[in-house]
């Protein structure tokens, strides 16, 4: 595929550069992360700390200490196996989205979302991403860069703020750790949203 | 024939193929080097307000649904160029070719978008919005313009911003998705859903190969014009659909490749060969369940069983988290829907029903 760069011209053109080439530097190496370097994904760790990616990204256990991450499935999404009832009802507001235990699993008056797996299993999780579709998606806001519209309570509208640098750092470092299989599933649409 | 055609097109004004002479350019060099703030000052007019003679209408014969937005297109190819088709599937555009695309909702223009090639062999996308006395349009703001005009009761369109443009046109072979070997043929599908009639001096496939604006010249192009490859009328219409609205993004060279469905039609596909949608969407499991029917029950697309294919599912569907296309649509285009139940509903449970038989 072409690789593409966007650059907004004079501060207010809709104007975007498709640059035709580095397909065979996407192909030798999907990740992304060949290059990566030890400062890179130490960035790329502090940002993800700082940014509380683990606070939805990571499923929340009750430990002796109260609810905690559960980091043995460190950023790997809403457990696959977690069965969760119907969402409740809530009506018109003033409360209008609710929240699963786990914190991985939100709904709202857009349906039902759930947090995404970013470590880097190729079926299931980033692994087949490029560090392009990543900074594309948050960018955009649309689950890989050009599909359906990123749900709430992603905060991708601050995230998308961030410099390239900083998201490929975070790209680096959720690349570098161990991948974990965990199929999240897809979102529920509203009940009568069809 | 041939002749006979060549006489045709050149009494349709369609001389400028062959690098006539035109207006005043807009820009010394003929070609943008950034988006100006206005359309009139792209070199879509001429000076008389009228389309400047060297940008060609042409008509996709598998239109983009866009709600239903009447379009209008126009492309300007260099003097003395030829687009290089040597890889069929990914046309390669010369340097300052610009193209136009108009879209009218009620009889009224709401936006022009414009891209174009530049010196630098990249490609500048530009969207600009007509004002209230339709006498020109300006150009939109990075972001877009999200609802800006309601099109139906409670929905309304949005002008795209520079990641939709780039989520469609940086996902296929080729930058410009509508001026293609399939699209341009002279063998137009009478079933194709909105289509639009070739009116005098639009650019077909013949016509780009009897003015040798193509390299190679692909004479085979004129002589049998491309086609979708299918068993029956409903099957060819429907395939063609799916490669024009939804082969954008999911084709075998874009970064969705690795999703395994490509729903783009390939022109260098064998003519034996079953389209690209057929070998991987019929019968094939996808990421995406059809709700309420499992992961057992779910398909692509469901060979006999419209309920069970999710590429269905979603062209019907027109919330956010399932809908397809993603973007550039808020009503579900119910024709093409009709079409494409129509077409799954005839496949045989055996997989690919006559659709592996393409006849002509």
């Amino acid at each position: 595929m072409p690789q593409h760069s966007i650059s907004a011209r004079r501060g207010c053109a809709v104007a975007a550069t498709l640059a035709l080439t580095l397909l065979p530097a996407i192909a030798a190496d999907p990740g992304g992360t060949a290059s990566a370097s030890g400062a890179q994904i130490a960035r790329g760790a502090y940002l993800v700390k700082i940014m509380a990616c683990n606070d939805c990204h990571t499923p929340w256990k009750v430990g002796p200490r109260g609810p905690e991450p559960d980091m043995t499935r460190a950023l790997s999404g809403h457990p696959q196996d977690m069965t969760l009832p119907p969402a409740p009802a809530l009506g018109n507001g003033p409360w209008v989205w609710a929240g699963a235990g786990s914190n991985t699993a939100y709904a709202g008056p857009w349906g039902v979302s759930f947090a995404a797996n970013l470590t880097p299993d190729r079926e299931t999780g980033l692994g087949a991403w490029t560090a392009e579709t990543f900074l594309t998606a948050l960018r955009s806001g649309r689950h890989e860069g050009q599909g359906r519209p990123i749900l709430p309570p992603m905060p991708y509208l601050q995230y998308r703020q961030a410099t390239d640098e900083d998201l490929r750092a975070i790209f680096a470092y959720l690349q570098s750790l161990p991948p974990i299989r965990n199929r999240v599933p897809q979102p529920i649409e509203p009940a009568a949203a069809h | 024939m041939r002749i006979r055609g060549l006489i045709a097109l050149l009494g349709l004004g369609l001389g400028a193929l062959a690098g006539g002479a035109g207006a005043v350019s807009p820009l010394p060099t003929g070609i943008p080097v950034s988006a100006p703030q206005r359309l009139s000052e792209t070199g879509l007019y001429a000076p008389d307000g009228s389309i400047d003679p060297r940008n060609l209408p042409y008509a996709p014969q598998y239109p983009l649904w866009t709600d239903g937005a009447a379009k209008a297109r126009w492309i300007r190819l260099p003097e003395g160029t030829a687009i290089d088709v040597s890889d069929a599937d990914a046309w390669s555009f010369p340097i300052g070719t610009i193209l136009w695309k108009e879209f009218a909702f009620g009889g009224r223009k709401v936006e022009t978008r414009m891209i174009w090639r530049t010196e630098a062999g990249t490609w500048e996308f530009a969207t600009y919005v007509w004002n209230q006395e339709q006498s020109d349009a300006i150009l939109a703001p990075a972001d877009g313009l999200p609802d800006l005009v309601e099109i139906a009761p409670g929905r309304r369109h949005s002008i795209p911003g520079v990641a939709d443009c780039l989520a469609c046109h940086g996902s296929s072979p080729s930058p410009v998705l509508g001026f293609s070997a399939i699209q341009l043929s002279d063998d137009r599908d009478p079933l194709a859903p909105h289509a639009e009639p070739l009116r005098p001096g639009m650019v077909t496939l013949r016509a780009l190969v009897d003015f040798q604006r193509l390299d190679p010249p692909r004479r085979e192009w004129a002589d049998d014009p491309p086609r979708i490859r299918a068993g029956d009328p409903v099957a060819r219409a429907a395939l063609g659909y799916l490669s024009a609205n939804c082969g954008h993004c999911h084709n075998d060279r874009g970064p969705l490749a690795r999703l395994g469905l490509a729903l783009r039609h390939d022109d260098s596909g064998a003519p034996d060969a079953p389209e690209r949608a057929v070998a991987t969407a019929v019968g094939a499991r996808g990421r995406y369940l059809v709700p309420g029917a499992g992961r057992d029950g779910s398909w692509l697309v469901a060979p006999g069983d419209p309920a069970h294919s999710a590429l269905l599912y979603r062209m019907e569907s027109r919330h956010p988290s399932s809908q397809m296309p993603p973007l550039g649509t808020v009503l579900v285009d119910a024709d093409a829907a009709r079409l494409v139940r129509a077409w799954i509903a005839t496949l045989s449970s055996g997989g690919h029903g006559t659709i592996l038989s393409p006849s002509r």
